[in-house]
């Protein structure tokens, strides 16, 4: 989709046609939102401040979106701007949350540095199971993946169950700094978000480059784009390497702030919910995964929400439900019918249709 | 020959395992044939037949412990209810899909899974339901097969009653289908939409109503793979799809449009589970080796043993 500038507004450089914010409306738009965003903390329970406006439990939902849109940014890297389908995604966070793990409690090195090597231990499992696509492309990749959402579990529970823990998983201590420690939903709200906003700009600025004009020359005709040059494997396990990375530092965060980790909490379930908030959201698209890991997690967040009044309203209704799984079994229902009314109507997702809004709002009152 | 060691354990125990893993591999089998049927049919890879085996095990537990009819009807109920439901989910789930990547159908049928595991949980709870169908009145099950080889090997070969029906039934379905594909009119103009859609559909073959059929029956084969694993293991929400998803390998190994090729990945990936289940771990053999066997067969040989190749260029 083209974008359209307001009219006045030209680029007279390469800069001003590449940069985030273009008009000066925006600018101030994005400098406030980021004051107010980064505020919210200050407003909450146990602040400096001693106001409480913005409730707890929305900081807590906040940090978990923030930690999985993490990690479907890089899935969004792998599958909407290079066209591979990847269904092991919640392996790849699984190791860099181990690696982070293991490297804190086992050999006492600082979170902060923990941290970049989990996801490049990520990154680096993630070229091995990218290696096949010199082979295989489409289905049979993700069926390569599909391989990998299982082997990596075990590896983690078997073989490495010394350091690991095996089954039953392993503690993970907070992190630190000095003497603060981060305890609390408030500051790893600055820790988590402070990361989202760099893999956020990295992942965006890789459209910039050539690496992601390459990306998404493969996807769009990859007979073209090797026809042109560019060597289709190497930057399919780019791609695959990026996307383990971006995963490897959401499990890591994802460790840190749960506190406790076990190989069951990486299933292939999880794969498929960060696939569906991506194809929701809009794969290809900047905003895609923001919208949709938004929308997902609300979904939960509201499942979870009605479950009592369903729990006294269903008996009534439809005598034969089962009432004790209510709790486990609205969250899937309300986000596979949201995907499959998404795959059939719009399968460009949320991001597609605010573009075509921005348009129809900057173009009116003409129709294009 | 008794005293025979093969890889530290007796002959004995590995030719035991090698028949177990047999008639392990012949339910894997059954689910395969579903999947390859689907795929064949309308390039479909349905990973949610897992959970469309739950169901068929469920309803039959439904007609058969609930409402307490008779064996063959429930059976035979559950086979109505899971075809209709098959024709259901192919016309409202992948009819508005014809002609969108591959992307969105194996995201649809993810959603599907996610949709099914819910309700299934609404419905019937997340506690395991036992299916006694190689049970007497009492509830006991019934003593396992025992072939009289301890001269020989050194030990009887046991096997068990509900594992050597799924493995009469599976060939039973595999001649069935062989016969419908080769000598009937529905499952000629089947072949023929499976080669190529619109060569079909401008011979005049009703290319959208032969999906719907396509799902139908391999609806009946995920029932019927349900209820044969319920007999065995019990109807778990958790392990029956999850055991599903260990046929997949089987699927490929086999070649995704080979049905000859689903009977035999679904056989070598149960020996090959069963084999490293005895030789280094359960969880080894079943978490770990189909999936080795699928990632080899990504690498050597994508197309499987029996599918076709397909030429490509880069």
């Amino acid at each position: 989709m083209a974008a359209i500038r307001p009219s006045g507004i030209y680029d007279v450089s390469y800069e001003q046609d590449m940069a985030l914010v273009r008009t000066p409306a925006l600018k101030v738009a994005a400098v406030a939102g980021t004051v107010i965003f980064f505020a919210l903390p200050l407003f909450s329970r146990d602040s400096p401040l001693g106001l409480e406006i913005v409730p707890l439990p929305w900081l807590g939902t906040l940090n978990r979106i923030g930690i999985t849109l993490i990690s479907v940014q890089g899935l969004n890297i792998l599958l909407g701007y290079t066209g591979q389908i990847s269904l092991g995604q919640a392996a790849f966070m699984a190791v860099g949350a181990y690696t982070s793990s293991i490297l804190t409690t086992h050999f006492g090195i600082p979170f902060w540095f923990a941290l970049p090597m989990a996801a490049l231990t990520a990154g680096a499992v993630g070229l091995i199971f990218g290696l096949p696509s010199l082979r295989i492309k489409g289905f049979y990749l993700a069926m390569a993946t599909l391989a990998a959402q299982f082997i990596i579990p075990w590896t983690l529970k078997n073989p490495l169950a010394r350091w690991t823990g095996g089954a039953s998983g392993m503690e993970v201590p907070l992190p630190t700094m000095g003497n603060w420690v981060f305890n609390s939903d408030q500051s790893m709200f600055y820790v988590i978000m402070i990361l989202l906003a760099v893999m956020m700009l990295a992942a965006k600025n890789i459209t910039r480059t050539r690496v992601g004009r390459a990306l998404i020359a493969v996807r769009d005709n990859d007979l073209a784009a090797e026809v042109l040059g560019i060597n289709l494997f190497t930057y399919k396990l780019r791609a695959f390497f990026l996307c383990a990375v971006y995963a490897g530092v959401a499990g890591s965060l994802s460790a840190h702030y749960t506190r406790s980790i076990s190989p069951d909490g990486f299933d292939l379930l999880d794969s498929i919910w960060q696939l569906g908030m991506l194809i929701v959201g809009g794969a290809g698209y900047a905003m895609g995964p923001v919208f949709g890991t938004a929308l997902v997690r609300l979904l939960r967040e509201f499942a979870t929400l009605i479950t009592p009044a369903m729990r006294d309203l269903l008996p009534g209704t439809l005598p034969f439900v089962d009432v004790a799984s209510v709790d486990r079994a609205l969250g899937p229902v309300f986000f596979a019918v949201v995907l499959m009314l998404f795959l059939v109507f719009e399968p460009r997702g949320l991001a597609y249709r605010w573009e075509i809004l921005k348009a129809a709002w900057r173009l009116r009152p003409f129709a294009h | 020959m008794a005293d025979v060691v093969l890889f530290g354990k007796p002959l004995f125990l590995a030719v035991q395992w090698l028949i177990t893993g047999l008639l392990v591999g012949s339910i894997y089998s059954l689910v395969a044939l579903g999947l390859v049927l689907i795929y064949k049919a309308s390039s479909v890879f349905n990973f949610a037949h897992g959970w469309l085996m739950l169901v068929g095990g469920l309803l039959c537990w439904a007609f058969f412990q609930d409402q307490g009819w008779p064996l063959w009807v429930s059976i035979l109920a559950a086979f109505a209810v899971m075809a209709i439901l098959g024709l259901l989910i192919e016309r409202v789930t992948l009819r508005p899909l014809i002609g969108q990547p591959v992307l969105t159908t194996i995201m649809m049928t993810l959603a599907l899974a996610q949709l099914i595991q819910g309700i299934v949980m609404l419905v019937w709870g997340a506690n395991p339901h036992p299916l006694p169908i190689f049970a007497d009145q009492a509830g006991l099950p019934m003593p396992p097969l025992k072939l009289p080889t301890a001269a020989l090997l050194g030990g009887d070969i046991i096997m068990k009653v509900q594992l050597l029906c799924s493995f009469v039934v599976t060939a039973l379905g595999f001649g069935a289908l062989t016969l419908f594909f080769r000598f009937t009119r529905t499952g000629l103009s089947m072949r023929a939409a499976a080669e190529d859609h619109q060569l079909a559909q401008s011979v005049g073959l009703p290319v959208r109503r032969i999906f719907g059929l396509a799902w139908a029956i391999a609806a009946v084969f995920a029932a019927a793979a349900g209820i044969l694993q319920g007999a065995g293991t019990g109807l778990d929400p958790i392990a029956v799809p999850t055991m599903a998803l260990r046929a997949f390998p089987a699927v490929l190994l086999g070649g995704l449009e080979s049905i000859t090729g689903a009977i035999v990945g679904g056989l070598a990936i149960g020996v090959v589970e069963t084999m490293t289940s005895g030789y280094i771990s359960t969880s080894a053999g079943q978490e770990l080796a189909p999936f080795l066997v699928l990632m080899l067969v990504l690498i050597i040989k994508p197309d499987g043993l029996f599918g076709q190749k397909r030429i490509e260029r880069i």
